[in-house]
């Protein structure tokens, strides 16, 4: 039996869900690591895209930021931002959003601006970058967080960005047609739209993870597939090559002064 | 008129003025931070700050109490969390109340390069569903007069001062950027004036490709040659970024005395000189 976290069973789980022909634009944080295991997996032409006008960089060490040297120096070509946003991104060029958030509703729509009221805020968040414009214009969009009460409300206290509005057919009421949040990955399981209500729902279980544990860090009910799969546990190659991409990134940020 | 040489205190003290608007740009690369602590020196204030990641160049110059306006589109510490003098201007109104105008990153890219353009406004397809229309009155939609398509419009961004990092320029006063180049050339063209400083000034530019990102002297202000002036962000081809700064600056930022403590050492009675030896400790 392979030993691994829930915060690897989740990587490993969002890098997956990439094809080798997608085209990504990769989120700040938690979506890099996922994006970039995929490309050293399963999926080596994956073409990825970070906002700051990196086009099929492939980093040797994940970037602290989305503009690291890195992610220049093993670009295929590197563009102006304003060139990354129009063409690339408004162009209808890219086939995958990769988004994390702080806070998420059942319908996928996110929130990274600010807990409590936008004017009197109780904490401000950094707010929402690419991401109202990643949201609406990619392909599809796949969101990778931990899961937590905190983060899985019910109602959220802002729209940084758009999923399935209130559900249903709400999203192309304001005119977008792409297909929105489509993958839904966890610490704990794998949620997808529901056909019509567009409402998350589990498809897929962690192992050793409970139907208890997921109602228990969700602020919605959730709502469970009539065929519930369980997820494969991450393999020895995914694992090895997670842990060498993290042990080559705590390296190359810690060797500085 | 062609752009001059000159020392930061100069350059500084002739372009920046009270209560002008300034855009410092460099997306995460080539950030002028020695320009910023100049700012903070010369103690100018009321000033409306545009960036799209406010970043710790504006997280200084919000805590040094030069700010009154923030426009932005990302206001983190990347990789690492909050910006916490920023976080705590807007929460707590420390140093004192700052204003901000809040865009997405499409926004604001369209918005500079509308204002290189000499447009008064942005036009794309941008905020679907968002939230920011509501509390920003600087979005508004309009309706494309061919198609009727719904779409956003933004001020076009046209500061007062437009201040940026680049590799080189040469003696003519050529302005050279490699690398991630961001909105920098954008932003420039859109200012009335703008301040380049640059790690070196080199006789010619050598064998670069005819497409390279270029200013012509004709179109800068000031330039001014500040070795590691981009420290702790980076400039490709001569240091990397000081993620451990990055990340050491959080307990600074997060303490109000430590952040002043910081503020006096380090830009108070430091200067343009003390960037080379930040550039020696990150060679690239």
């Amino acid at each position: 039996m392979v030993d691994y976290s829930p915060t690897e069973m989740m990587t490993v789980s969002a890098a997956r869900a990439l094809k080798n022909d997608d085209v990504c634009f990769v989120g700040i944080g938690m979506p890099s690591a996922a994006c970039n295991l995929a490309r050293l997996t399963h999926a080596p032409e994956l073409t990825l895209i970070y906002e700051s006008g990196t086009i099929g960089t492939k980093p040797d060490v994940l970037p602290l930021s989305i503009g690291d040297g890195e992610l220049c120096e093993t670009a295929m070509n590197t563009v102006a931002v304003p060139e990354m946003f129009r063409y690339w991104l408004q162009g209808g060029k890219i086939s995958v959003g990769f988004l994390g958030a702080a806070q998420l509703d059942k319908y996928g729509n996110i929130n990274t601006t600010v807990i409590g009221d936008y004017d009197n805020p109780k904490v401000r968040l950094p707010g929402g970058g690419g991401a109202p414009e990643i949201a609406t214009s990619c392909g599809e969009v796949f969101i990778v967080m931990k899961q937590s009460k905190r983060g899985f409300v019910e109602k959220i206290d802002f729209v940084t960005s758009l999923g399935h509005g209130t559900g249903g057919e709400d999203r192309a009421s304001y005119g977008v047609e792409t297909k929105g949040p489509s993958r839904l990955i966890t610490d704990l399981c794998i949620m997808e739209p529901h056909p019509m209500g567009k409402q998350f729902i589990v498809t897929s279980i962690h192992p050793g993870v409970t139907r208890e544990d997921i109602i228990e860090n969700t602020g919605w009910d959730v709502e469970f597939a009539d065929e519930v799969a369980q997820t494969p546990i991450p393999n020895e190659n995914e694992l090895s090559v997670l842990r060498a991409l993290h042990a080559r990134t705590a390296k190359a940020h810690e060797g500085q002064q | 008129m062609v752009a001059r040489f000159m020392t930061l205190k100069e350059a500084v003290a002739s372009c920046v003025k009270d209560g002008d608007t300034i855009a410092m740009e460099g997306f995460t690369h080539l950030i002028p931070h020695a320009a910023g602590n100049e700012i903070i020196r010369q103690g100018i204030k009321d000033l409306t700050l545009i960036r799209m990641t406010p970043d710790m160049i504006y997280d200084q110059l919000i805590g040094a109490g030069c700010a009154k306006k923030l426009v932005f589109s990302w206001g983190g510490n990347p990789g690492v969390g909050s910006l916490h003098r920023l976080r705590e201007a807007i929460q707590d109104h420390w140093p004192h109340k700052l204003e901000i105008e809040e865009h997405s990153h499409a926004a604001m890219a369209n918005a500079y390069d509308a204002g290189a353009a000499g447009l008064p406004c942005a036009v794309f397809k941008g905020y679907r569903g968002a939230e920011l229309p509501r509390v920003n009155k600087n979005i508004k939609f309009i309706e494309c007069p061919f198609t009727g398509e719904r779409l956003a419009a933004v001020p076009s961004i046209r500061p007062d001062v437009t201040v940026v990092h680049a590799q080189k320029a040469n003696k003519k006063g050529d302005i050279l950027f490699e690398g991630i180049v961001g909105v920098q050339k954008e932003a420039v063209l859109a200012a009335q004036k703008s301040i380049i400083t640059v790690e070196e000034i080199v006789d010619d530019f050598g064998d670069v490709s005819p497409n390279a990102v270029m200013l012509p002297n004709w179109a800068v202000t000031a330039i001014v040659e500040v070795p590691g002036g981009a420290h702790p962000s980076y400039a490709q081809g001569y240091y990397k970024r000081d993620n451990a700064f990055y990340k050491a600056w959080d307990p600074i930022a997060r303490d109000r005395e430590a952040f002043k403590a910081w503020i006096e050492e380090h830009v108070m009675n430091g200067g343009p000189e003390d960037f080379a030896a930040k550039r020696d400790a990150n060679k690239a």
